[in-house]
């Protein structure tokens, strides 16, 4: 596709069993594409935020908001990706760690600002939170028969300065 | 207060909300509901002999008189039947409440009796659904249900109800008003873009009003009519929009779209202004979309964003419903004494007048072999262009739409959207039930009728006199015109070696059947049907198997490349288009 974007979407929605199928069932039914969803009940037990990532085309872009607006549970949406904003997300990961691999991946999840959560004779496991891209650099920078578990959270994100997204 | 069941809530909620009758089928899951019922007369409840007619029934009677229709069905095959029904009715934004009944809430998720995921099924085809599982919540729920079917772009709305909760009881209060935090449809227009649109439209040197369902829905045909007058400009309807502005009048030249008019499609091609109004530039209208209206600037009226630059790119747009947009445009005009450009005006109707020229709609007349179009003009002058037509889908329902001549909205009934067939029987009972004292006549085809024919049953029960106009050429008329065109007249199951007798079928029924075979015989035999104000008439008209469509704008095409009748070889001169539909 061309000029296809990224776009991180950041939603609040009734929480009511049912409201994420809907939001995943537009993406299927409309041929959108989601790189990743996170969704969790906030501060007010009736409301989820729901933070998806997609890519598209400005025009595609402008019908996922409309298309999400029309949803009956959506209460409100922003588009992070047209304000200032910060992108964050958890990466747990399990690696290898033996003999001289212990000490080099001690030192590349300090660099990385990763804390390691459980460590055994033969395996670290590392906690990572950053935008995606950081998260991508370490596994790259990790080698890659020393992996042997990955799991993300996708994207959550917020605005930065006083623009807040709230009912 | 004294508690009461579920049920017996429900059933207050549909007197408390005006609701006159109630499509539906029993089962299982809803036989609470049913003894509820059994007990008032308030609701006349109808029974159907499928649930797809129920819900076509109700679509009917919503379109004819702008009601809310509303449904019961049971739990599994209630609801899958009647899916077909809901998505027809999304497709064409018509308001419907279906109320589905559901197995107990315990039993919910295993594999129980009758069970389906019902809010599941039918997510994608209705504007919102509920499942009710707390009674106290039902009679909100039930208020939610109208308010949101009703308001902003109209949709059906779906209540699953758990037979549990239409048996726990609790005490009964109907909000007078509800208010949803998250759904706040946008009314009013923006004053701005009204007046930034308003110059544009006037600055137009060759101006188009193209107009869809959205006026009808809106009930804003009396403001389309009067801005049109105003401004003296053409004005193009889509097949779901016809009748909100007179096909009579002068400044109507003909639908547009695929089996539109030379003179509409022309006219689109070739205009510098659109000005879309509660329309959706579905495929069937613009054609192959980079062909679509190439020197327009677009404005675009419509209550809901999401349909506006989906398609095509709009220069203006408006969110609002189309009356309140139209009377703010109208009183912009008149208060300034602001007028369009009349000597432009002119030449761009004398271009106009002279495709008119081309008569795209004649077609050859026989005294041999009934003509279908020539039926459907003969119904509209022995009903005197009164009736209320609901149609099937396929060729015959492109001929009601370009041989009626529909003068007044909520006139024509059709699926434009989904394009359901069988739609037509069911939504002309619906439509009669709406309007007892009006005429309302079902044009159809021999394979859309065989799709709810078992609804002759509930018509002969309830007494509803429908005429049925069936154009019998013994084809899948439509899918055959395309593979005549486009498949080397390869006819590929679309002729029906064995059809019923339909004469006999209708008097199984307990209704008149007439069979008409020759053009001589049309008009005494529609005469004689209208007559027989009280009974429905089967009138089977065996037409001429080889009749097509046009114009034509075969798929993949532009606006201004219309195949016309007698003049065009029919073959497909677009590749592309053979992928598309």
């Amino acid at each position: 596709m061309n000029n296809s974007n990224r776009h991180v979407i950041s939603i609040l929605m009734e929480n009511e069993s049912g409201a994420l199928s809907r939001v995943a069932n537009l993406f299927s039914a409309r041929g959108y594409n989601i790189e990743s969803l996170t969704v969790a009940p906030t501060d007010d037990p009736t409301l989820s935020r729901l933070t998806l990532v997609t890519s598209g085309n400005e025009q595609v872009i402008e019908q996922i908001v409309k298309q999400l607006n029309k949803l009956i549970d959506v209460v409100k949406l922003i588009d992070l990706s047209e304000t200032d904003s910060i992108e964050r997300e958890l990466m747990l990961i399990k690696t290898k760690a033996l003999g001289e691999q212990r000490a080099e991946m001690m030192r590349l999840s300090e660099i990385f600002g990763g804390h390691i959560l459980d460590v055994t004779d033969s395996t670290y496991t590392i906690e990572l939170t950053g935008p995606g891209g950081k998260l991508d650099s370490f596994l790259r920078a990790v080698e890659k028969d020393a992996i042997l578990e990955v799991v993300r959270s996708g994207a959550t994100g917020i605005a930065l300065g006083q623009k807040a997204l709230h009912v | 207060m004294e508690p009461i069941t579920g049920a017996e809530i429900l059933v207050r909620c549909l007197k408390d909300e005006g609701v006159e009758y109630l499509f539906g089928y029993p089962g299982g899951s809803v036989l609470h509901i049913y003894d509820e019922l059994y007990k008032q007369e308030d609701v006349k409840h109808i029974l159907v002999r499928h649930e797809q007619g129920a819900v076509h029934a109700a679509d009917g009677y919503s379109r004819a008189s702008g009601k809310p229709g509303v449904v019961l069905v049971t739990s599994g095959p209630g609801v899958t039947n009647a899916v077909t029904g809901i998505a027809t009715a999304y497709m064409d934004s018509i308001p419907l409440v279906v109320f589905t009944g559901q197995v107990p809430t315990a039993l919910i998720g295993n594999d129980a009796f009758q069970e389906v995921d019902t809010v599941g099924i039918t997510r994608p085809c209705v504007k919102h659904n509920f499942l009710v599982k707390d009674v106290r919540l039902l009679a909100e729920t039930v208020k939610k249900a109208f308010y949101i079917a009703m308001t902003g772009r109209p949709g059906p709305v779906l209540v699953d109800l758990p037979k549990d909760i239409t048996i726990t009881k609790t005490e009964y209060h109907y909000p007078k008003k509800v208010k949803l935090r998250s759904y706040n449809p946008t009314v009013k227009g923006h004053a701005g873009q009204i007046r930034k649109a308003v110059d544009m439209i006037l600055s137009a040197k060759r101006p188009m009003l193209y107009t869809g369902g959205g006026v009808i829905l809106s009930d804003g045909s009396a403001e389309l009519v009067e801005l049109t007058q105003l401004l003296g400009y053409p004005i193009t309807q889509t097949l779901m929009g016809l009748g909100a502005y007179p096909a009579t009048d002068k400044q109507f030249i003909g639908m547009l779209g695929m089996h539109g008019t030379y003179e509409a499609n022309m006219a689109m091609h070739e205009c510098d202004t659109l000005i879309a109004i509660g329309a959706r530039f579905d495929d069937r209208v613009t054609g192959k979309i980079d062909k679509f209206c190439p020197t327009a600037r677009i404005v675009h009226v419509d209550i809901d964003p999401s349909s506006i630059s989906k398609n095509v790119k709009v220069d203006i747009p408006i969110v609002g419903s189309v009356p309140n947009v139209l009377r703010a445009m109208i009183n912009v005009i008149r208060d300034e004494k602001l007028k369009p450009d009349t000597e432009a005006l002119t030449q761009w109707w004398r271009q106009i007048d002279e495709w008119r020229k081309m008569e795209s709609l004649r077609y050859r007349p026989s005294t041999e072999v009934i003509k279908p179009q020539f039926v459907v003009e003969k119904l509209y002058q022995v009903t005197e262009g009164q009736a209320i037509i609901t149609s099937d889908v396929g060729q015959h329902q492109m001929w009601a739409a370009q041989y009626y001549l529909f003068d007044r909205p909520r006139q024509w009934i059709n699926s434009g959207g989904l394009g359901t067939m069988g739609f037509g029987l069911p939504a002309a009972m619906g439509a009669k039930f709406a309007f007892p004292d009006q005429d309302v006549a079902c044009i159809t085809g021999d394979g859309s009728i065989q799709m709810m024919l078992q609804e002759l049953a509930t018509m002969k029960q309830y007494n509803t006199p429908v005429k049925i106009i069936n154009l019998n050429n013994g084809y899948l008329g439509m899918v055959r015109q395309w593979q005549e065109f486009f498949y080397q007249k390869r006819y590929s199951m679309t002729y029906f070696e064995a059809l019923p007798n339909f004469v006999m079928l209708a008097e199984a029924y307990g209704h008149v059947g007439m069979k008409i075979e020759r053009p001589g015989d049309v008009e005494g035999a529609l005469r004689e049907a209208f007559a027989m104000k009280d009974r429905t008439v089967f009138l089977d008209f065996v037409t001429d198997p080889s009749e097509n469509v046009f114009p034509m704008i075969p798929a993949g095409g532009g606006q201004n490349e219309m195949l016309l009748a007698e003049r065009d070889d029919m073959v497909s001169t677009h590749e592309e288009g053979m992928v598309l539909v």
